[in-house]
């Protein structure tokens, strides 16, 4: 690399030179003075000091840049170096830093030639609204071809025009409209975070424009709202849909159902560990593969207890009750010491991570995946219920167990492979809730009420009403939070529950016929 | 066996008998004496199983770590230590029983244990009564002052408010989230904060508190609440005293919303080293904590005493956390005061405490108060990408702590101390002893 900027070369060195200071306000001004020396290096330092890729040498007072390849080069001079010193420690940042540098990189990447860094560029340029970059925006407005790029550089202007002291009226009055129609939360921020001592026109025209974005977002929040109630909705009935069949069709009071759920989330685990350890590449598909294993391993686990404990206590559900409940106990303690009672970190896969702007609401991409999954669950169940053998049979047991029996139906068989299936279902979810919640021992505790809640308001032994039940919660759930608090909704939807109960004694959708009185 | 015995003793000469009991009853009296001496019983009262065994089965290993090491410099008063460990199974009358089962079974010298506030609360009178020690290592909402209790955690003014001062000058943040869990520390922080933020002139349309139950894991709404509060211009935080377990989820939903620290910084005064083991903590770099102790400080003592703790665990990724410094603190200030007083008698050593001196791992020297509590220096730190803390600011020197909040209308006046007044709630006002909140 070549470069001559002797005129500069001086303050450019010392600027660097105050990273290796380790104080933050002498990083503070280094950022500034690099940032505004236009030397060709200013851009590969602070993306560097973004990413801790900047290293400083406290005794020599040298600073270097770690390339992306591990190529090291000299900050102040752009000479290569060929390794860096034993005791050069990154450049420590805090979040004032991290403004600083993110406005500064907002500048310098305004005429990147990638269109999502440009926007991207423009957007921090809109929150930061410096007006040392309105030259930059100017220039980069008058060369853009891109349309979505030219809208942002229009914003980032905007906002740029709306705090500068020395604007003219017509030019503030066309920022309060380019930011009226950008109608978000940043939009709104930006307006109320205005200085009040405007020309009564802007000031007017702010007023009505915030009131415009308010109606506007106010309508976003009720679909906002609809949204989170049906991802919650979604998780109760990823929860309780196992629990609909063992206690809704085979009518067992399984309190362990939250440790299947669990020992879902671990396998979760353990197929992370393997990967990381053995195969990194295959990391975005290790839910594909803990999918059937915890079907595989909580199912298994399922027909254990099955064989081993319910199947002796068939008709009796208080025995039950308490057999399974001490059972989840000792499900918990098991895994606490074998895996320690701490939390244990199952990552997200990339496809999983992050969010998307739908109008004015955000999609997390996670929320999304297990909305879609849990649908694709329910509808794998009910068409196995109906379409397959072993279904059928279920059904059959269910329905009358003695007169399927003398039709040749291993009843005991079908008993707990129904059970299995139901436990193998909860290992499902469990893969899951161990990316939106902590995988530790107690993760089955958390969800068991919530199911036995939806299953029991939807009607027990029917998957539709767990459906609906679960939908119904979630969305009641949702649009009650806002208003009462998260503490004051969950009562208040308890108390709704009890008093629907009350009035409708088998849930939603109540089973008719025979079956009913058995 | 029997018939033999009856048999030998019948045949033996009476002075060989003679010599043979006194033997005997010799062997007894040294066998005795030897185990009256051999040990000072620590009890350890830590929830090995249950919602918060995830946090306090660490300490109970920093208590045997720390006798472990006791022991190998000869013990205390020439006696070795002996750990006597109950678990409490996160089940709060539980944690009556047991400390009642230590001290008059097991006859404990003193005790080491309790996390939450009303695990302490429930302990309290087992241990007024039977009149023994506890050292109470978590960071607490502060309101109260006990002659049988050392509290080697934070009280709010070592970890809250220092916290709020530096997001107010520092970050100039203008707007307050004050977010938690719904139980007593949160609500007492969060009362305490408020009467603070309001007294520096913050108004009521800018603090936004909100509550949600414990193992929250649903946070879509309270998210999109916070992002929604923040962006009304003015520089927003969240002061966070969300309770362990409802926080990965909290911070993941932060991450996926895309709220940085460098828009929306959360301060949180429960998560530590041990919580961020459970998360992925690249989205978080930025997002704050406040403690009066952080693994990646760099002292001699810290790094000795990491050194030494992941040996004793065998596991070399083995984290430190704030609330074991306090066990460490605690357990030193303890050994001396035993030293000093040359016995175990809990009311000598209660006498003696006040005034005693320990190394902290941050390299400064606690003492413990006539209130029962200690000085801490206290620390702000930034979460990395490693899961560590980088520490971005610190209290010039140590912070006394308060047992009764300034900024309570009903404790302001009050103070605690046992050592000229003999009193956990005096009245500085009315000069007497039994204030509110007793």
């Amino acid at each position: 690399m070549t470069f001559t900027a002797p005129a500069l070369a001086g303050s450019f060195e010392d600027a660097v030179a105050k990273f290796a200071n380790d104080d933050f306000s002498d990083t503070d001004e280094a950022i500034s003075a690099v940032a505004a020396s236009g030397n060709p290096l200013a851009f590969p330092i602070i993306s560097a000091l973004k990413e801790e890729r900047l290293s400083a040498d406290p005794d020599t007072k040298k600073v270097f840049v770690t390339g992306t390849y591990g190529k090291v080069i000299d900050a102040a001079t752009g000479a290569a170096v060929d390794k860096l010193p034993e005791n050069a420690a990154p450049v420590r940042l805090n979040n004032r830093l991290r403004r600083a540098v993110d406005a500064a990189l907002g500048s310098l990447t305004l005429l990147s030639t990638d269109p999502a860094k440009r926007i991207a560029a423009a957007q921090s340029v809109f929150k930061s609204h410096e007006e040392s970059a309105l030259a930059v925006i100017d220039d980069a407005l008058a060369k853009e071809t891109n349309k979505a790029v030219k809208a942002a550089f229009a914003e980032a202007r905007a906002a740029i025009l709306l705090y500068k002291s020395d604007a003219t009226e017509v030019e503030k009055l066309e920022a309060v409209a380019i930011v009226k129609a950008k109608g978000d939360q940043e939009a709104m921020a930006l307006l109320t975070g205005l200085p009040s001592d405007q020309p009564p026109n802007v000031a007017r025209a702010v007023t009505s424009a915030m009131a415009s974005i308010q109606s506007n977002l106010a309508m976003w929040s009720m679909v906002q709202n609809a949204w989170y109630g049906l991802s919650l909705g979604s998780v109760l009935l990823l929860a309780a849909i196992g629990l609909a069949i063992t206690f809704g069709v085979m009518g067992v009071i399984n309190m362990a159902h939250g440790e299947m759920v669990m020992l879902g989330a671990y396998t979760t685990f353990v197929v992370q560990e393997v990967i990381r350890t053995r195969y990194p590449g295959l990391f975005d598909y290790s839910l594909l593969i803990a999918v059937p294993l915890a079907f595989l391993v909580a199912g298994a686990v399922g027909v254990l207890i099955e064989r081993g404990i319910i199947r002796f206590l068939y008709g009796r559900p208080l025995e039950t009750l308490l057999a399974t409940w001490g059972l989840s106990l000792v499900l918990q303690q098991a895994v606490r010491t074998a895996f320690g009672p701490t939390n244990r970190e199952v990552g997200n896969p990339s496809w999983m991570s992050g969010a998307f702007e739908l109008g004015q609401i955000t999609i997390t991409y996670n929320r999304l995946w297990i909305l879609c999954f849990t649908l694709a669950i329910f509808v794998i169940l009910l068409a196995m219920l109906r379409y397959t053998a072993l279904g059928l049979e279920m059904r059959a047991v269910t329905q009358n167990r003695r007169m399927a029996a003398s039709m040749g139906i291993a009843t005991s068989r079908v008993d707990a492979l129904t059970f299995g299936l139901g436990s193998g279902i909860a290992g499902i979810a469990g893969v899951a809730l161990s990316q939106i919640d902590n995988v530790s021992p107690n993760l089955g505790q958390s969800y068991i009420i919530d199911s036995f809640m939806v299953v029991v308001f939807g009607g027990v032994g029917n998957l539709w009403g767990t459906l609906v039940g679960a939908f119904t919660l979630g969305i009641a759930n949702k649009f009650l939070e806002p208003v009462a608090g998260a503490v004051l909704g969950k009562i208040a939807i308890l108390v709704l529950i009890i008093l629907f109960i009350q009035k409708r004694p088998r849930g939603l959708f109540a089973l008719k016929g025979r079956a009913v009185e058995a | 066996m029997l018939t033999r015995l009856t048999h030998d003793i019948a045949t033996m000469s009476r002075r060989r008998w003679l010599a043979a009991t006194a033997g005997l009853v010799l062997g007894l009296a040294t066998f005795s004496g030897a185990k009256a001496q051999e040990t000072i019983k620590v009890g350890v009262l830590h929830s090995l199983s249950g919602t918060m065994a995830i946090s306090e089965t660490t300490l109970k290993d920093t208590i045997l770590f720390l006798i472990d090491e006791q022991n190998k410099k000869g013990g205390v008063l020439g006696k070795k230590l002996e750990a006597v460990v109950v678990d409490p199974a996160s089940n709060w009358p539980l944690f009556a029983e047991k400390a009642r089962e230590l001290i008059t079974k097991d006859k404990v010298s003193v005790v080491f244990g309790c996390w939450t506030s009303v695990s302490r609360k429930s302990v309290l009178p087992v241990f007024k009564e039977l009149n023994s020690i506890l050292f109470y290592p978590v960071q607490y909402e502060g309101e109260e002052s006990e002659r049988n209790v050392f509290y080697t955690g934070a009280a709010p003014n070592q970890q809250a408010i220092p916290a709020v001062d530096y997001l107010m000058k520092d970050e100039k943040v203008k707007r307050w989230v004050l977010a938690g869990t719904d139980y007593v520390y949160p609500r007492t922080t969060n009362k305490i904060l408020e009467a603070y933020l309001k007294s520096k002139g913050v108004k009521q349309e800018d603090i936004m508190i909100n509550y949600t139950p414990f193992g929250h894991s649903d946070w879509q709404t309270i998210v999109a609440d916070i992002k929604k509060f923040g962006s009304a211009g003015k520089k927003t935080a969240v002061v966070s005293t969300i309770n362990g377990d409802a926080n990965v989820p909290f911070y993941k939903e932060l991450g996926n919303q895309g709220i940085k620290a460098t828009d929306i910084p959360v301060v949180a005064f429960s998560v530590g080293e041990e919580e961020l083991a459970g998360i992925d903590t690249k989205p978080l770099l930025g997002h704050l904590a406040a403690w009066n102790y952080f693994q990646s400080i760099k002292t001699p003592e810290n790094e000795k005493f990491i050194k030494a703790w992941q040996a004793y665990t065998k596991n070399p990724k083995r984290v430190t956390n704030d609330p074991m410094e306090a066990h460490v603190i605690g357990f030193e200030m303890w050994v001396k005061a035993v030293e000093k007083v040359k016995s175990t008698d809990p009311d000598k050593v209660i006498d003696a405490l006040p005034g005693i001196e320990a190394k902290n791992l941050t390299g400064g020297t606690s003492k413990m108060l006539p209130n029962h509590h200690i000085t801490k220096p206290v620390f702000i730190g930034e979460i990395k990408a490693n899961g560590q803390f980088d520490v971005v600011w610190k209290t010039p020197g140590l912070v006394a702590g308060d047992a009764w909040s300034k900024e309570l209308e009903g404790s302001k006046d009050l103070i605690g101390d046992w050592v000229g007044k003999k009193c956990g709630n005096y009245n500085t006002k009315t000069n007497k002893c039994g204030g509110q909140g007793s």
